[in-house]
C-alpha cells in the first residue's frame, strides 16, 4: 500500500514539476499518435466518403472488411509491419524498423479502418436527401462532399477521437516496431510497461495518469457529440 | 475533376502537417541512416540502467545512433540470426558459441560479468539458506514444492536456470510449483515478490529493484551462477545490410578502458556495491576466482 | 373546350394527356421528350412529352408511387437515371447546355427542410455561397428573402431550434435566394400541421405571384394544387395521365380515380364584365353571367369555385325576387349516387355540380337529360385565383 501511495504522490510531483523525462515521453507520444491520426484521417476520410457516396457491386464486402478492420489487434499489425520492415523484408531497404516512423505506420494502419468506418457511418446517418438538397442548391460535387463532411463534422470529430484514442493507448505494435528506444521511440504505453518492470512505479503512475487524462478528454468530446441533435 | 482537386488539397495539408509534426525524427534519420546501430541486448542491461549511462557516451563520441532493443538473450540472438541487429550484448555462453560457430556472429569478446543469485521470501519456507551448491538449492525447492518463477523467455538467465535443473536431473516442466512468466527480469522479480516465490535473478537487476521487492538473497557464490556478458558483432559477410563498422565500433567501445571503468563504478553510488564487474581481456575460466 | 363536350362525365375521352397540349415553342422554359426511368426491370416513369411554360405554376398530383418525385428529381438533374432528353430554354441539357450550369439556374425544396447545422442566415446564404456570390450581395439577398418569408427575426438562430414551419420557411427562403429560373417543390408542406400549412401556402401563393417564378410542385394536397397552380398534371403509374388547368381537371376528370383525387366540384374560369345590382360583380362564364359578392375589378380574369352543397335544384323557374342571385336553366347530364347523397352533374352552358339527398331526387323526379333550374347565392361563389390574362 505504501508503495502505491508513495508512487502516486511522486507521480503528481513529476507531473506538476513537468519532469523532463515524463514530458518528453508524453510529447513524443502525442506527436507519433497525432501524426498517425492525421494520416489515417486523410486516408479514412477519403475512403469513408468515397464508400458512403458511391454504389458499386461488392460494396457490402468492402464495408464488412472495414468494420472488421476497426477491431484490428495492434499486435497483429505490429507483427506484419515488422515483417515488412525487417532488413530481410520487402521494405527493409527503407531502414524504418525501430523508428518513430515505423510506429506511425503501424498506428495509421490501426486507426485508418476506425476513421473510415466512422466516416462511412456518420455520412450514412445524414438524411438521404441531404445530398440531393445540396446539389439542388447549386453545389459542385466537391462542394457537396465538403458540405456533407461539414454536416457530419461532429461524428467525424468522434472518428478523430476514436482513432487517436485507439492508437495512443495501444502497446503491441509500438513496442514491436518501435523497440521502446529511450527518447526516440519510447511512448507512454511502452514506457509504462518498462518502468513498471523496472520497479519505477512513480514514473509508471505518472505516465498512466496522462493516459487516463487523455482518455477522459476523448470520452468527454465523444459524449458531447453523441448528445447533440441534428436540425430538421 | 473537382473532387480530385479537393482531395489533393487535403493530401497536401496532411503531408505538410506530418512533415511538420511527426517526421522530425524521420528527417534526422534520413541523413543519419548509416549512423544507426541496432543493439540487441538483454533486459537485464537495460533494466539495471547501465546502458542509459554508457550509450549516450558512445553516441557523443562516435556520432552513431544506437537503437537498443531489449529482449532476452535468446531473442537477441534470433534477431542476429536474421541480420536484424548489428551487434549483440548477451549472456548465454553456450548459445553464443553456437551462434558464432554457425557463422552468424564474429569477434565475440568478453565484456563483464555479474552473478546470478537465488532470491526468495525472507522466511525461506524451503530452507535453502546456507546450501552452497545451486543444484542442491534447486533440488530442495523442488522437493518442498515451493513456488518457483521462471522467466521462460530463453534469456541468459532462463538458460542458466535450465542448466541448473538439468545438472541436477530435476523434473520441473509442468510441475505445479513451477510458473513461467515469459517476461523480463524486473517483472519476473516483481511477480516473485508478490507471490512469495523463489526465482533466479541477476544481481544487477535485483539490486536495482531491491527496495521495491520483498525478496532476499538466499543463495549465491556458486561458480555455476556466474552471469557472463559477451559482445558479438553480427557477421556482415552473411548479412550485407548489417552496419558492420557501427557494430564493431560499439563492440570496441564496450571493451575499451574508459567503458570498463564506467562499468566498474556503475551502481556504487546508488547501491553501495557495483552491479557489474568489468572483464575485458580476461579469460572466462579465470572469472569468479 | 367545346360547348357540347365540355361537361363530360367520368369515362369521357376528351381533352387529356400530354399529347393534346400544343404550345408555341417560345413559351417553353423546360421541355422533356421520351423520358423513361426503368428500375429493376420495372418502368417507373414514362413521359413521352412534358412542357413547362415560362412563369407558370405547374402542380403534379397523384397517388404515392405515381412517379412525381422521380420526375422532379430527374428534370432537376439531381441524378440522371433516365433515358430521353430534357431541354432548358430550347437547349438539350447535357448536350447543348451544361448540367452543372443548369442546376445553378434552378432550385429544389423537399418535404423535409434539410437544413444545415448552422444559423438560419448561413442556411439561406448557402446556395449563394456555392456560387461564390460576394458577401455584400449575399447579405442583401438573404435579408430580402428572410423578410419575404417572415423569418427575419430568426436570422441568427441555430437551425436546430426551429419549429417545423420555421424550418420549411428557411428552406424555401434558401431556394428563393438563388433566384431560380425554375423552382422545384417536392411536397414542401406535407409534413406540416394544417394551420401551419395553410399559412405557408398562402404566403407562397403570394410570393409566387409577385416573383413570377416558374414552379413545378409535387403535392398530395388538392387544395394546395387548386390554389397555386396554373396547370395540374395528374400522374399515375409513372405516366402523366391528364394535364390541364385546374378547371379542366376538376370539371372534366379523365376517370373516377382522377375525379376522386381532385374532387369533383365546380371550378370555372371567367371574365369580370361589370357591376351587378347591390354591389355585386358580374363574371361572364361561357357567355353566362354569374353574380359574385367578392370585390373584383372589371376586365379581370378569375377562377371561381362553387361548392356543390350550395347549389339548389328545382323543377320550376322561380321568380327572381329572392336572395338567390344566380338562376340557370340546366340539363342533367349524369346522376351519381354517392352513398348518403347524390351527385348531380349539370350543364348550364357551363358545368355545374350539385349535391342533393335521395329524398329530393325522388320528390323532384330527377333523371338524366331532364331540364331543371339550378340556383345559388352570390355569396356561395368563391374566387380562388385571379390572372392578368387567362391561358387557354
Amino acid at each position: 500500500m505504501d508503495l502505491i501511495f508513495e508512487g502516486i504522490i511522486k507521480a503528481f510531483w513529476l507531473l506538476v514539476t513537468f519532469d523532463p523525462e515524463v514530458m518528453s515521453i508524453m510529447f513524443l507520444s502525442l506527436k507519433i499518435s497525432g501524426s498517425a491520426t492525421l494520416v489515417s484521417l486523410f486516408i479514412g476520410l477519403s475512403a469513408g466518403s468515397a464508400l458512403a457516396l458511391t454504389q458499386f457491386p461488392g460494396k457490402k464486402i468492402v464495408v464488412g472488411a472495414v468494420n472488421t478492420g476497426m477491431g484490428l489487434p495492434p499486435v497483429v499489425v505490429g507483427l506484419f509491419v515488422s515483417i515488412f520492415l525487417w532488413r530481410s523484408g520487402p521494405l527493409g531497404f527503407l531502414e524504418l524498423l525501430y523508428t518513430p516512423t515505423a510506429i506511425i505506420i503501424a498506428q495509421s494502419i490501426i486507426a485508418t479502418p476506425i476513421v473510415t468506418g466512422i466516416t462511412l457511418a456518420s455520412l450514412q446517418q445524414l438524411p438521404k436527401k441531404m445530398r440531393l438538397q445540396i446539389l439542388a442548391l447549386g453545389a459542385s460535387r466537391a462542394q457537396m462532399v465538403w458540405m456533407l463532411v461539414k454536416e457530419a463534422k461532429l461524428p467525424l470529430l468522434a472518428a478523430v477521437m476514436a482513432g487517436f484514442g485507439g492508437v495512443i493507448s495501444e502497446i503491441g505494435a509500438s513496442i514491436m516496431v518501435g523497440g521502446n528506444i529511450k527518447g526516440y521511440s519510447r511512448v507512454l504505453t511502452t514506457a509504462t510497461v518498462m518502468e513498471t518492470s523496472k520497479g519505477n512505479f512513480d514514473i509508471a503512475i505518472a505516465l498512466s495518469i496522462i493516459l487516463l487524462f487523455l482518455a477522459y478528454l476523448i470520452n468527454l468530446v465523444l459524449t458531447y457529440v453523441q448528445q447533440r441533435e441534428r436540425p430538421r | 475533376m473537382k473532387i480530385k482537386g479537393f482531395l489533393k488539397t487535403v493530401f497536401v495539408v496532411t503531408a505538410v502537417l506530418i512533415a511538420f509534426l511527426g517526421a522530425q525524427p524521420a528527417v534526422d534519420e534520413a541523413f543519419a541512416q548509416q549512423k544507426n546501430i541496432i543493439l540487441a541486448t538483454t533486459t537485464s542491461t537495460q533494466d539495471s540502467g547501465l546502458l542509459d549511462v554508457l550509450i549516450p557516451v558512445f553516441e557523443k563520441k562516435t556520432g552513431y545512433f544506437v537503437k537498443t532493443i531489449a529482449v532476452g538473450s535468446g531473442q537477441a540472438m534470433a534477431m542476429g540470426q536474421k541480420g536484424e541487429a548489428d551487434v549483440l550484448l548477451v549472456h548465454s555462453p553456450a548459445a553464443e558459441k553456437k551462434f558464432v560457430a554457425d557463422g552468424f556472429g564474429i569477434n565475440r569478446r568478453l565484456v563483464m560479468h555479474n552473478d546470478f543469485i537465488v532470491v526468495g521470501p525472507g522466511q525461506d519456507p524451503a530452507k535453502i539458506k546456507g546450501i552452497k551448491s545451486s543444484v542442491d538449492v534447486f533440488k530442495k525447492i523442488a522437493s518442498t514444492g515451493n513456488l518457483f518463477i521462471s522467466r521462460a523467455d530463453k534469456s541468459g538467465t532462463d538458460v542458466k536456470e535450465k542448466d541448473i535443473w538439468k545438472a541436477g536431473a530435476i523434473k520441473y516442466e509442468g510441475q505445479k510449483w513451477y510458473h513461467e512468466t515469459g517476461l523480463g527480469m524486473g517483472q519476473t522479480l516483481n511477480i516473485a515478490s508478490e507471490k512469495k516465490a523463489y526465482t533466479l535473478a541477476d544481481r544487477g537487476t535485483y539490486l536495482a529493484l531491491k527496495k521495491r521487492l520483498d525478496l532476499d538473497i538466499l543463495a549465491e557464490g556458486d561458480a555455476i551462477l556466474l552471469n557472463i556478458y559477451h559482445v558479438i558483432e553480427v557477421n556482415p559477410a552473411k548479412f550485407p545490410k548489417v552496419n558492420a563498422p557501427g557494430g564493431k565500433a560499439f563492440a570496441d567501445f564496450m571493451v575499451s578502458k574508459e567503458t570498463q571503468d564506467m562499468i566498474k563504478t556503475f551502481g556504487v553510488d546508488k547501491f553501495g556495491s557495483p552491479l557489474f564487474f568489468p572483464d575485458a581481456g580476461k579469460k572466462v575460466e579465470d572469472l569468479g576466482k | 373546350m367545346s360547348e357540347t363536350s365540355a361537361f363530360s362525365v367520368p369515362g369521357s375521352d376528351t381533352q387529356h394527356g400530354a399529347s393534346n397540349i400544343q404550345l408555341p415553342a417560345t413559351d417553353a422554359i423546360l421541355s422533356a421528350r421520351n423520358l423513361r426511368v426503368v428500375r429493376g426491370g420495372v418502368t417507373i416513369l414514362d413521359v413521352p412529352e412534358f412542357v413547362v411554360r415560362e412563369g407558370e405554376v405547374l402542380c403534379l398530383i397523384g397517388p404515392n408511387g405515381a412517379g412525381k418525385t422521380t420526375l422532379l428529381q430527374n428534370i432537376c438533374y439531381l441524378h440522371k437515371s433516365f433515358e430521353g432528353e430534357v431541354m432548358f430554354r430550347g437547349k438539350i441539357i447535357g448536350k447543348d447546355h451544361g448540367v452543372f450550369d443548369y442546376r445553378r439556374r434552378v432550385a429544389m425544396v423537399f418535404q423535409e427542410p434539410l437544413l444545415f447545422d448552422t444559423t438560419v442566415f448561413k442556411n439561406v446564404a448557402s446556395g449563394l455561397t456555392f456560387r461564390g456570390v460576394d458577401k455584400k450581395e449575399i447579405r442583401k439577398r438573404v435579408a430580402e428573402n428572410l423578410e419575404r418569408f417572415g423569418i427575419a427575426h430568426l436570422r441568427d438562430r441555430s437551425a436546430r431550434t426551429l419549429s417545423g414551419g420555421e424550418a420549411q420557411r428557411t428552406s424555401l427562403a434558401r431556394a428563393f435566394a438563388t433566384k431560380p429560373e425554375i423552382l422545384f417543390l417536392d411536397e414542401p408542406f406535407a409534413s406540416l400541421d394544417p394551420p401551419t400549412r395553410e399559412g405557408l401556402t398562402r404566403d407562397l401563393e403570394k410570393i409566387l405571384l409577385e416573383s413570377q417564378t416558374t414552379t413545378i410542385s409535387a403535392t398530395h394536397d388538392r387544395n394546395e394544387a387548386l390554389r397555386l397552380s396554373d396547370r395540374i398534371a395528374f400522374m399515375r403509374n409513372g405516366k402523366i395521365e391528364q394535364l390541364g388547368t385546374p378547371a379542366e381537371l376538376v370539371n372534366n376528370p379523365l376517370d373516377e380515380f382522377v375525379a376522386s383525387f381532385v374532387g369533383v366540384e365546380t371550378v370555372l374560369t371567367g371574365n369580370v364584365v361589370g357591376k351587378g345590382e347591390g354591389g355585386t360583380w358580374i363574371v361572364s362564364v361561357s357567355g353566362k353571367d354569374i353574380e359574385v359578392t367578392e370585390p373584383l375589378s372589371e376586365g379581370e380574369s378569375v377562377v371561381i369555385h362553387i361548392s356543390p352543397e350550395n347549389v339548389i335544384l328545382s323543377n320550376n323557374f322561380v321568380s327572381k325576387k329572392t336572395s338567390l342571385r344566380n338562376y340557370f336553366a340546366a340539363r342533367i347530364t349524369c346522376i351519381m349516387p354517392m352513398g348518403p347523397f347524390i351527385k348531380v352533374y349539370l350543364d348550364c352552358g357551363f358545368p355545374l355540380v350539385a349535391y342533393i339527398t335521395n329524398e329530393s331526387k325522388e320528390s323532384l323526379g330527377l333523371s338524366e337529360e331532364k331540364a331543371v333550374t339550378a340556383s345559388f347565392k352570390a355569396t356561395a361563389v368563391q374566387v380562388i385565383a385571379r390572372k392578368e390574362t387567362e391561358i387557354d
